[in-house]
């Protein structure tokens, strides 16, 4: 019962192994990191006009104005109609600055929400192509309610009664990534990365530099093939050559077919069956024990599950305290707590309580922006 | 009506200093008083920090709340390690608080009316939400869904925990979609924002309320300020993310001082709650 889990783990694709095998794994995934930041990699528009037949760019949230990082239209691809969203990057320095760096605004996720409801509107599938360092963090972001618009941007997707294919092709970054990757089917270019939040980011709030983004980057897994294992990626698509910047025709090529397959596999759903699909692949994201109720009866000694074998296969320090807690029977989990602890639970809620009335200290917010 | 005063157990000691310097306007307060204030500086309204079960305990009738899931602890999926592993901080922060994860939930009573309450704990990691809190947050969805009852979310949380990756950012559709339903279910959903209020918890849940209702000066934002003053030279305006500049710019409807939010929340309720519950408040206009 306890055994809420990740990943199911679904039709991968033979991926090349690592670059370079032997290599310091921190430096393998950095390499990721910089491929998937490469300016000569191709964005979104690039790829849009390798897979589809037919593409028209539409503009403008209807509320405020028009965000050139995000871009998005009804298109054909082999025949068959459907509807592109996705962040935009740009190729040099004067188009990066009008497509601020691929970072949207609200105004990008609210055409984005826009777009996905036209889709809906005239059955038109969505396909999504993830390429952001995240959502532009600046004071007119926040003005304009850039948290409310990347939350109803992820409500739309999730109650969307046409099929979702979302494509991560470059850098995901964490909510502004996420504002549009909520897909019935989530697929990675072998390059690409995802997280909760920049390397950087990470490394200077964990680690206080941000010469630790390769370590940041190794900890969160944001590699494309880490992602699959988790469970969060459905599949990886493997790139040409050094990487997708070498050939972007061929990467078009590539993604195409797997649009295709995709929608051909979802086009077998019904809308509710569609919904209620999507709805329960979010459902069980997430690794957690139930400590406190449903536990087994005495000896009932339990299988470790999934999350907790995953754990350890990963687990790279050995054990730790954390195993305490973490892997074992509520009762057991209790006891060591109590001896830990050495005292009862709510000895230790007072404690805390008298604890913060003593300092009343504010800490300062740990700000993790996702 | 009578609140419930968080009172500190009889048999706990007094720390051995008895003060609390407010950090809005440097007045020291008698902690005696300022528990009895609900936390809140009698000088100026700073309005500090509270847990959970204080929260709790202040919003709900007295003896109502029924805490569901109380045993959810987190795996540590990525075993994630950084100066020292997220396993060991999970139970570093466990010990000092006493709970398992940065969440509650239950349900309780407010005014008589029967609630699916969830509240966020700043005090554990910083109320981040990993995989823990986000599903007590989609469970008490959930149970209002099935009970057909309101949700009330209590947030005060940094954003998504860094520690479980992009399992932790899975967390904002989860609880999205949770929320979709209840409100596909009409059903209202009522968020409360506290200080701090940011990241992927405000972008997800916390943004989302059919009303949303903040504390005075509580940090609401998107992207940290350090962020947004360090990579984008840009001034930030005066107020920048606090409960008032979201007001001024239509994304929350009411700043509610701590000592008017359960009234206020009673109030709600019984405007907007599902139909057919009795309505046990008196009339009450609240304007601006
Ligand atoms: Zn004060």
């Amino acid at each position: 019962m306890v055994d809420r889990l990740l990943g199911r783990p679904r039709d991968r694709e033979t991926v090349p192994a690592d670059p370079s095998p032997g290599v310091d794994p921190r430096d393998a995934v950095w390499a990721r990191v910089q491929l998937a930041r490469n300016p000569r990699r191709p964005h979104t528009l690039e790829l849009v006009s390798h897979i589809t037949d037919a593409f028209v760019e539409l503009h403008g949230d209807r509320l405020f104005g028009d965000d050139g990082a995000m871009v998005g239209g009804p298109a054909r691809i082999d025949g068959r109609r459907v509807m592109i969203v996705g962040h935009q990057k740009g190729a040099d320095t004067d188009e990066n600055i009008r497509r601020n760096f691929g970072m949207s605004k609200p105004e990008g996720f609210r055409k984005a929400i826009r777009l996905f409801e036209l889709a809906e509107r005239l059955g038109l599938p969505v396909v999504t192509f993830v390429d952001t360092p995240g959502a532009y963090p600046g004071a007119e972001a926040e003005e304009r309610g850039v948290a409310d618009a990347i939350a109803r941007s992820i409500g739309a997707m999730t109650r969307l009664r046409v099929p979702i294919i979302t494509l991560i092709t470059g850098e995901g970054g964490s909510g502004g990534a996420l504002a549009i990757a909520a897909g019935d089917v989530v697929v990675a270019l072998e390059n690409a990365v995802y997280a909760v939040i920049s390397p950087e980011g990470c490394a200077s709030i964990l680690w206080r530099t941000t010469e630790k983004a390769p370590d940041a980057a190794l900890a969160m897994r944001m590699s494309a093939q880490d992602q699959a294992e988790l469970g969060v990626v459905d599949r990886v698509v493997p790139e040409p050559g050094e990487g997708a910047h070498v050939d972007a025709a061929e990467t078009g090529r590539r993604l195409r077919a797997v649009i295709l397959e995709e929608l051909d596999k979802l086009a077998a759903l019904s809308p509710d069956e569609l919904v209620a699909k999507r709805g329960g692949r979010y459902r069980v994201f997430g690794a957690f024990d139930d400590l406190g109720i449903n536990e087994p009866g005495p000896g009932g000694a339990e299988r470790p599950g999934l999350a907790d074998r995953l754990r350890r296969a990963l687990e790279p320090m050995g054990k730790s305290v954390g195993d305490a807690l973490g892997g074992r029977t509520g009762r057991e989990a209790r006891d060591a707590r109590n001896t830990l602890d050495g005292r009862d639970p709510r000895e230790s809620r007072d404690a805390r309580e008298a604890r913060e009335g003593r300092d009343g200290r504010d800490e300062p917010p740990a700000r993790e922006e996702v | 009506m009578p609140l419930t005063l968080p009172f500190r157990p009889r048999r706990e000691t007094y720390p051995p200093d008895m003060w609390t310097k407010c950090p809005s306007c440097s007045e020291m307060l008698f902690n005696k008083h300022l528990e009895k204030n609900l936390r809140v500086c009698g000088t100026c309204g700073h309005h500090f920090r509270i847990s959970a079960k204080a929260r709790l305990d202040q919003l709900l009738d007295a003896g109502s709340f029924r805490e569901r899931d109380e045993g959810l602890a987190s795996r540590d999926p990525l075993g994630f390690v950084d100066s020292k592993p997220y396993a060991d901080r999970l139970v570093a922060a466990q010990l000092a608080t006493g709970r398992r994860d940065a969440a509650s939930w239950g349900f309780g009573a407010i005014g008589g009316r029967r609630v699916a309450i969830c509240a966020l704990d700043f005090g554990f990691m910083g109320g981040s939400m990993g995989s823990v809190v986000g599903e007590k947050v989609t469970r008490a969805a959930e149970g209002a869904f099935v009970e057909r009852v309101a949700l009330i979310v209590v947030s005060a949380s940094g954003g998504a925990r860094m520690q479980e990756g992009t399992l932790a950012l899975m967390q904002l559709v989860k609880t999205i979609g949770a929320l979709e339903r209840l409100r596909a279910a009409g059903l209202p959903y009522i968020s409360v924002l506290a200080d701090p209020t940011t990241g992927g918890v405000f972008a997800s849940f916390a943004a989302l309320g059919d009303v949303n209702v903040a504390e005075p000066k509580a940090l609401i934002g998107f992207a940290g300020a350090r962020v947004s003053a360090g990579t984008i030279a840009e001034e930030l305006p005066p107020g920048f993310q606090r409960s008032e500049f979201l007001f001024s710019h239509g994304f929350v409807d009411r700043i509610v001082t701590r000592a008017d939010l359960r009234d206020e929340l009673a109030l709600l309720l019984a405007l907007l709650g599902p139909a057919g519950a009795t309505d046990a408040t008196t009339g009450s206009v609240r304007r601006g």
